[in-house]
């Protein structure tokens, strides 16, 4: 079953649910991010990417692994469409990843301005994968405006908080037909499984592995958390009691008719 | 003791001379530091107010050993805490401080150190600021470098391969008016990804303007926020205005920059009011302006030409560090600078715990890239350094040195929209 599990987006498929988000980055962790937690995708910020000399990140970028580039850096749409424009331009693939934030501080993305700039990035043909606050008004107009997944935040970037927005991916996931990839603030591989047995498509990381001791050991920790998630999941997941326990003779077995 | 401020130079005409011993010993003879001269543009803003009476309020005497434990125990930091981590009952705390700041900065900039470097493109300046290497009863040698030259320069340092510029001139609008300084910008954008600015304050219309030639980032350090102080440093000019001051980068953000640097000069007042009031107009301008990027640096007085003794006092490296430590934990997401001014190994350290950007390739003089980047000697006339350096690593030796810490060096982050 796993096999044929794929994840789709924009037509494209994957067989690995975990990608690399960017920010902090070097070559050991996009090395680790490929090979032990088998990523396909890697995000990289436009404004890093587009260096001169030296460490061009994408001179360590291996064939065959898709290019998400981002708009971080962009405080409206208008900027956001101009800097995912320059990234095709620079040869970085037709897949973006809207990041728009008015909000230095907290690095909160603008829900408002990533439906517009989705809409103008979906209508020139780009992939687009707006990055967003978990609100369920939203993630429609962005499915609407033409998005290929859509990624809520689980909590704000770097903090390695988890899922503190936990219910409301969860109603994104219940409701929204497209692939709900969580995206930042998932600080440890339980997190990420925690997130994949909801029904979660992927998972988005990068301080989680970029801050760890060892890279490579907790880049493998990620891909089994993440796919064991996945599979629990698929599996169908067994009654979970929040609270109590459950009698296992029925109290109502006294009943004769 | 206290740094001893005033030099004469036998160069100086007994007219000049007797304006600066009035200036220096007539306090009468001094304009209102607090009242804008012709010209400078007012703008409605409380941050000021904020700032002032917090930094009033602040006796860093009454701060304890237990405050200083709840503000490093509390999940983020108060301006209560913050004011305790400045205080001296954080001095005995300075490793665990360390600890937590080196958590924050990780956690917003991971492993991550950016690289820049200044370029001076002239050192005329009208100001009498006892401190500074420039001031205008100095006697050094002047230059201003024409767009050749500036071009010039800015091939040699794009040739070490340095993205990032930060554009600086003396104060004088009458020797390096806005349209020079626009136009050093517009060359500057053919070389570099991001064009920094650490001139004279200029109105919003100004800024607006530089920021379409090209400039993004706005640097004005404040010196000292005691404004008594200040008036006691800044004898003479325009700089003697500190409202004026004050309230530059609000004006660059409103003229449409996209981030701007702050800081005092530690050493010339009391560091822990002045680190304070520093943070807190981060703080409070921040609150105003969320879109807008903000960090801090934290200059140390250091030596100038004809004067070698003058020194930060009371601010040691510990303090120094303890400074920084307080600004990542109060202020986790803002770029913290560390300069030139301050040694290779304090720089070493200090980025692992709290700084996010150091210079490379620094030179404070003018036009004298091309002798100090490849040794060639040249003929042509240069211009006198602001200050002495202390750390004078090239590029590629910073580029080295940060890697062989285990940091990132990057050059650029950013595109300009």
């Amino acid at each position: 079953m796993m096999n044929n599990d794929t994840l789709v987006i924009g037509g494209h498929k994957f067989h690995s649910r975990f990608i690399l988000g960017s920010g902090k980055y070097s070559i050991k962790l996009i090395e680790a991010a490929i090979k032990d937690a088998g990523a396909e995708i890697i995000t990289l910020a436009v404004r890093r990417a587009n260096t001169k000399e030296h460490e061009n990140i994408l001179d360590y970028i291996p064939e065959g692994i898709t290019l998400l580039p981002n708009t971080s850096g962009a405080r409206n749409a208008e900027e956001a469409v101009r800097i995912a424009r320059l990234a095709r331009e620079l040869g970085c693939g037709h897949f973006v990843k809207v990041e728009i934030m008015r909000d230095t501080k907290y690095l909160l993305p603008d829900n408002q301005e990533t439906i517009k700039a989705t809409d103008i990035l979906a209508n020139e043909g780009f992939v687009v994968m707006p990055y967003m606050y978990p609100d369920l008004n939203a993630a429609r107009d962005m499915v609407n405006a033409g998005a290929a997944a859509i990624m809520p935040l689980a909590s704000p970037i770097g903090s390695n908080k988890g899922l503190a927005t936990r219910d409301f991916i969860q109603i994104l996931i219940d409701e929204i037909d497209l692939p709900i990839i969580v995206d930042a603030g998932i600080g440890r591989p339980s997190q990420a499984c925690d997130a994949m047995e909801m029904g979660a498509a992927a998972i988005m990381a990068n301080t989680a592995l970029a801050t760890a001791g060892d890279l490579p050991l907790m880049a493998s920790a990620f891909r089994q958390a993440i796919e064991a998630g996945r599979k629990a999941y698929l599996s169908g997941l067994g009654r979970v009691l929040t609270r109590g326990a459950s009698a296992s003779d029925p109290l109502t077995g006294f009943l004769r008719d | 003791m206290e740094n001893q401020f005033f030099v004469d130079s036998e160069y100086l005409s007994p007219a000049a001379l007797e304006k600066k011993h009035r200036l220096e010993t007539d306090p009468s003879s001094r304009k209102n530091h607090m009242e804008y001269m012709p010209g400078m543009e007012i703008i409605e803003s409380d941050v000021c107010q904020q700032v002032l009476s917090q930094m009033n309020a602040f006796d860093y005497s009454l701060y304890t050993a237990r405050d200083v434990r709840a503000a490093l125990d509390h999940e983020t930091c108060s301006v209560e805490d913050f004011k305790a981590l400045l205080s001296p009952a954080a001095e005995p705390f300075l490793e665990e401080m360390a600890q937590k700041a080196r958590m924050e900065t990780s956690k917003h900039f991971g492993n991550t150190v950016y690289l820049f470097t200044p370029l001076y493109i002239a050192n005329y300046c009208e100001n009498y600021c006892v401190y500074c290497g420039f001031n205008c009863y100095n006697h050094i040698s002047r230059m201003k470098l024409n767009m050749e030259q500036i071009e010039h320069e800015m091939k040699v340092i794009a040739d070490s391969g340095m993205e990032e510029i930060l554009i600086l001139t003396g104060e004088s609008r009458a020797q390096s008016d806005v349209p020079y300084i626009g136009e050093a910008c517009k060359l500057a954008r053919k070389y570099f990804r991001m064009v920094g600015l650490e001139i004279y304050p200029v109105n919003t219309d100004e800024y607006k303007y530089l920021h379409e030639c090209g400039a993004d980032y706005v640097t004005v350090f404040q010196e000292t926020y005691d404004t008594e102080t200040y008036e006691t440093l800044h004898l003479f000019g325009h700089k003697r205005v500190w409202p004026y001051r004050f309230d530059a980068q609000e004006r660059a953000l409103r003229g449409g920059m996209r981030g701007v640097a702050f800081s005092a000069l530690l050493g010339l007042s009391d560091f822990r009011k002045d680190a304070l009031a520093s943070a807190l107009h981060v703080y409070y301008l921040q609150r105003k302006y969320p879109h807008a990027e903000m960090s801090l640096s934290c200059p140390r007085l250091r030596p100038i030409i004809n004067n070698d003794k003058i020194n930060p006092l009371d601010v040691g490296e510990k303090q120094l560090c303890q400074i920084l430590c307080a600004y990542r934990i109060f202020l986790p997401f803002v770029g913290i600078t560390v300069s030139s001014r301050e040694s290779a190994e304090f720089r070493n350290g200090i980025v692992k715990i709290a700084a996010t950007k150091v210079s490379a390739g620094v030179s404070t003089g003018i036009g004298d890239h091309e002798s100090k980047y490849t040794g060639k000697e040249e003929d042509a006339v240069k211009g006198d350094e602001q200050f002495e350096i202390d750390d004078s690593r090239s590029l590629e030796t910073m580029y080295k040195d940060m890697s062989g810490e285990g940091l990132q060096p990057v050059l650029n982050d950013y595109v300009y929209v």
